[in-house]
């Protein structure tokens, strides 16, 4: 069936599998060295590349809703992030993380100019656009115009500050907890919490009222 | 042991090192400025040696430094409490006792 076009259709990103670029060719000659001296098995290879799929913002904002509900744990994890996650069953690994506390006050965002460190552990991979060099030199010298792209309005009277993920430390914003949610149970809230507030760019909305 | 203690104000070197090695952890824009230590990190392995797989890096201390985003940018587009915080390694900085925070 044909149609007039008038409009332009989103074009299907064309499959790169075919074209065996300079790191495919590196990936697949280190790793089969790998297994052939007996390092790792390929099913090591597969269940890690498993592992870090699972991985999804759904870590982070448990984290950050246990954190409305419960002051002490909330204490706890700004003075010990890897502890306090871990009491919630979540293995963070090596990494050193910083927990930023949104206030009424202060505004957090985070960037990592030279590369993209990001907290894998607890948001899984990061978005297209937090590695694109445009957020990461932009966010530093004009953080308010770039939040305000988001969507996110910060008022002159609020700190914006700004975490640049340098070396080795990771980070985590702890967005602050919307109006109108007293009534709402930790799964809940848990919902309300998306990746982009824990990376700073967007606070948390309330829920829609029906 | 850690040569500057929380709220130290701390000058970033510039122009250095003299012969850039191929990777570095700390960004053109604050180098040369002055901020205040906001926390110690710990110890990690040097990047600058770990970069090239060199055996036996040395451990240096990390810091997080605090700069005042108007010091960093001229004409910053906010209000003057805006701040920027990073990740800086112990060779990378100096005393800075109480002279201004713009740039050297």
């Amino acid at each position: 069936m044909s149609h007039t076009h008038d409009h332009e259709h989103a074009q299907p990103r064309p499959d790169l599998d075919d074209t065996m670029t300079y790191y495919r060719v590196m990936e697949e000659a280190v790793r089969s060295l790998l297994i052939e001296k007996g390092i790792v098995t390929a099913d090591e290879v597969r269940r890690e590349v498993e592992n870090m799929d699972a991985r999804t913002p759904a870590n982070g904002a448990q984290v950050v809703a246990r954190a409305w509900v419960d002051s002490d744990f909330r204490s706890r994890l700004v003075a010990n992030p890897k502890q306090a996650i871990g009491e919630i069953g979540h293995d963070i690994g090596p990494m050193h993380l910083v927990v930023l506390e949104n206030t009424p006050g202060v505004h957090n965002v985070v960037v990592c100019t030279l590369c993209s460190c990001y907290p894998r552990w607890l948001l899984g991979r990061p978005p297209d656009w937090y590695k694109s060099r445009a957020y990461r030199s932009r966010v530093v010298r004009e953080p308010r115009a770039v939040l305000r792209e988001f969507g996110t309005e910060i008022a002159d009277d609020r700190e914006v500050r700004v975490h640049d993920s340098t070396a080795d430390m990771r980070y985590l914003v702890l967005p602050m907890r919307p109006d109108g949610t007293d009534g709402l149970s930790q799964a809940e809230l848990a919902a309300l919490v998306g990746r982009d507030s824990m990376i700073g760019v967007t606070e948390v909305v309330p829920p829609l009222r029906v | 042991m850690s040569r500057f203690a929380v709220g130290d104000r701390v000058r970033v070197h510039d122009l250095w090192p003299p012969t850039p090695p191929a990777h570095v952890r700390t960004p053109h824009y604050v180098r040369g400025h002055v901020g205040v230590v906001e926390r110690i990190c710990g110890t990690f392995g040097n990047p600058e040696e770990l970069a090239f797989g060199r055996r036996g890096a040395s451990y240096e201390t990390l810091y997080r430094v605090r700069f005042r985003q108007a010091d960093l940018w001229p004409g910053y587009d906010g209000p003057g409490t805006d701040h920027i915080e990073i990740e800086i390694y112990e060779f990378w900085l100096s005393p800075a006792g109480s002279e201004p925070e713009s740039a050297g």
